[in-house]
């Protein structure tokens, strides 16, 4: 197996990484490096870490000692604001905003036209008909994708997913790992947390392992990597 | 003796009202004999104290510098209560100064700059003292319902902050949420106002011996007032207590629960 391998031109780096939180350490010097293409899986138990480093990727969360760089850039040095529109998240739980999907969607991009609007729902594979439904009011799985299309509305280049499919029956959650698929293909690195290995198998082009707050692995999935 | 005028036997008089109260707590079983004792007491000798005091800052042959110093003490005091009674709010001590001098500032500018009332020891302290003292409730519930709803509401707030948007814009709709929560009662009250009940000031006034009309003037003044204060302060805080529980970075800082303190 091969341990924390590094990565030309990665899409996000930590360095030396380590957070704290209020009831002891999240994360214990992470060094690792992620490729700047296809569905990286941050892999773990629940506890491990894996979503404390996938926030540290938007600066939901901020490192409380080492570096998280972004295409090179030290994260605690850009325009955060910009920068989170550039690397959209979707959350574990689907979270509507009030009023309509239209609304939700205007949320992300003040500015779209319907045309725009139909569009990052096509892609998360919702109709036009959605526009006028009320968010609160869609099932778990349409919600998330919902959430998945207002992400996209802000037309990120990158998309963080944390545990996005826990909360969703099965027929729900290989819907939206094959959306993962597609976007990817499509030239939008995906990074995609889960304690699932069998979700990870399914998915990840590159896996990172991590283990009480500690990098375990991090190489490309398959027969001989850490997946 | 003026129609007005309350005498020592005026208010050993109505001491058998708390008598009864304490009666019916103790027939009720409520246990609560001892604190209303307790607290009719003390507010009796906090007004007389303050009766005292007031009787010598208010003389017209002292400088109106004495009343200032009295408001800036008000000011102190009640953003002191305004922490002790929301102790999970962080910073509410600083934010509560601020927020109370801001609505002294606004209220009694417009109260002395539009000469409604003449700028006096004798209207200063007592306009100070309700406009601080009436903002005091409205401004721990704001910044408790402010606290609350973005501690309850951390998913939403996060997710707003994940598309880009600025902390404050990610706050406003759980910030106007608190802040209508924290300014109804006041507007129900002053809708409520002559049909439910005869406000405290305009009761006073006319226990006093004022024409009716004439406390019905200064009572809609002292609503407006409250009103206005409440609205001002909640204002304060809502913007003080947005810096304070994000980061520069907008991100939104842990909060934790009364009970996990």
């Amino acid at each position: 197996m091969i341990r924390a391998m590094t990565v030309p031109a990665p899409l996000f780096a930590f360095e030396g990484v380590a957070v704290e939180g209020s009831s002891g350490t999240l994360l214990a010097h992470v060094d690792a490096e992620l490729p700047d293409a296809g569905i990286t899986v941050m892999l773990g138990p629940s506890g491990s870490g894996k979503s404390t480093l996938l926030r540290l990727c938007n600066r939901l969360e901020a490192p409380t000692s080492g570096r998280v760089l972004f295409r090179g850039d030290d994260l605690a040095a850009c325009d955060v604001l910009a920068h989170r529109r550039r690397v959209g998240m979707v959350f574990q739980q689907p979270v509507p905003f009030g009023g309509t999907v239209r609304d939700n969607l205007r949320v992300a991009a003040p500015t779209a036209t319907d045309g725009e609007m139909t569009d990052a729902l096509a892609r998360a594979h919702l109709t036009a008909g959605f526009l006028d439904r009320i968010a609160s009011e869609l099932s778990g799985g349409e919600c998330q994708r919902v959430c998945l299309a207002r992400t996209l509305a802000a037309e990120p280049e990158v998309l963080l997913m944390d545990e996005p499919t826990s909360a969703l029956d099965e027929p729900a959650r290989l819907a939206l790992e094959g959306l993962a698929r597609e976007l990817s293909a499509d030239g939008v690195p995906v990074v995609w947390v889960t304690h699932d290995l069998d979700q990870a198998a399914r998915i990840a082009t590159w896996i990172l392992r991590l283990e009480a707050g500690r990098v375990g692995a991090s190489g490309p999935a398959g027969a001989d990597g850490p997946g | 003796m003026a129609q007005g005028d309350v005498g020592a036997l005026g208010v050993v008089a109505a001491l058998a009202l708390v008598a009864l109260a304490v009666l019916l707590s103790w027939r009720g079983g409520l246990g609560l004999e001892r604190s209303m004792a307790w607290a009719s007491a003390r507010a009796l000798i906090q007004l007389l104290l303050v009766g005292v005091a007031l009787a010598a800052i208010i003389d017209p042959s002292r400088p109106i510098a004495l009343s200032w110093i009295w408001v800036g003490a008000m000011v102190v005091f009640a953003a002191d209560v305004a922490r002790r009674r929301a102790p999970e709010v962080p910073g509410l001590w600083k934010l509560a100064v601020v927020a109370f001098a801001a609505t002294g500032a606004v209220t009694l500018g417009v109260v002395f700059g539009l000469r409604i009332f003449p700028l006096e020891a004798r209207t200063l302290v007592p306009i100070a003292g309700l406009v601080i003292g009436n903002s005091m409730n409205s401004t721990v519930l704001a910044a408790r319902r402010i606290v609350e709803e973005l501690r309850d509401r951390r998913l939403e707030v996060e997710a707003r902050l994940a598309l880009g948007q600025p902390a404050r814009e990610a706050a406003r709709p759980h910030v106007r949420a608190a802040l209508r929560t924290a300014l109804s009662p006041q507007i129900e009250t002053t809708k409520a106002v002559g049909i439910v009940f005869l406000p405290g000031a305009m009761t006073g006034l006319i226990l006093a011996g004022v024409d009716p009309l004439d406390a019905v003037l200064v009572q809609a003044v002292v609503m407006y007032l409250v009103l206005g204060s409440a609205a001002v302060a909640t204002s304060v805080i809502a913007l003080g207590l947005v810096r304070r529980l994000f980061t520069p970075d907008h991100r939104l800082v842990r909060l934790t629960r009364p009970a996990e303190r």
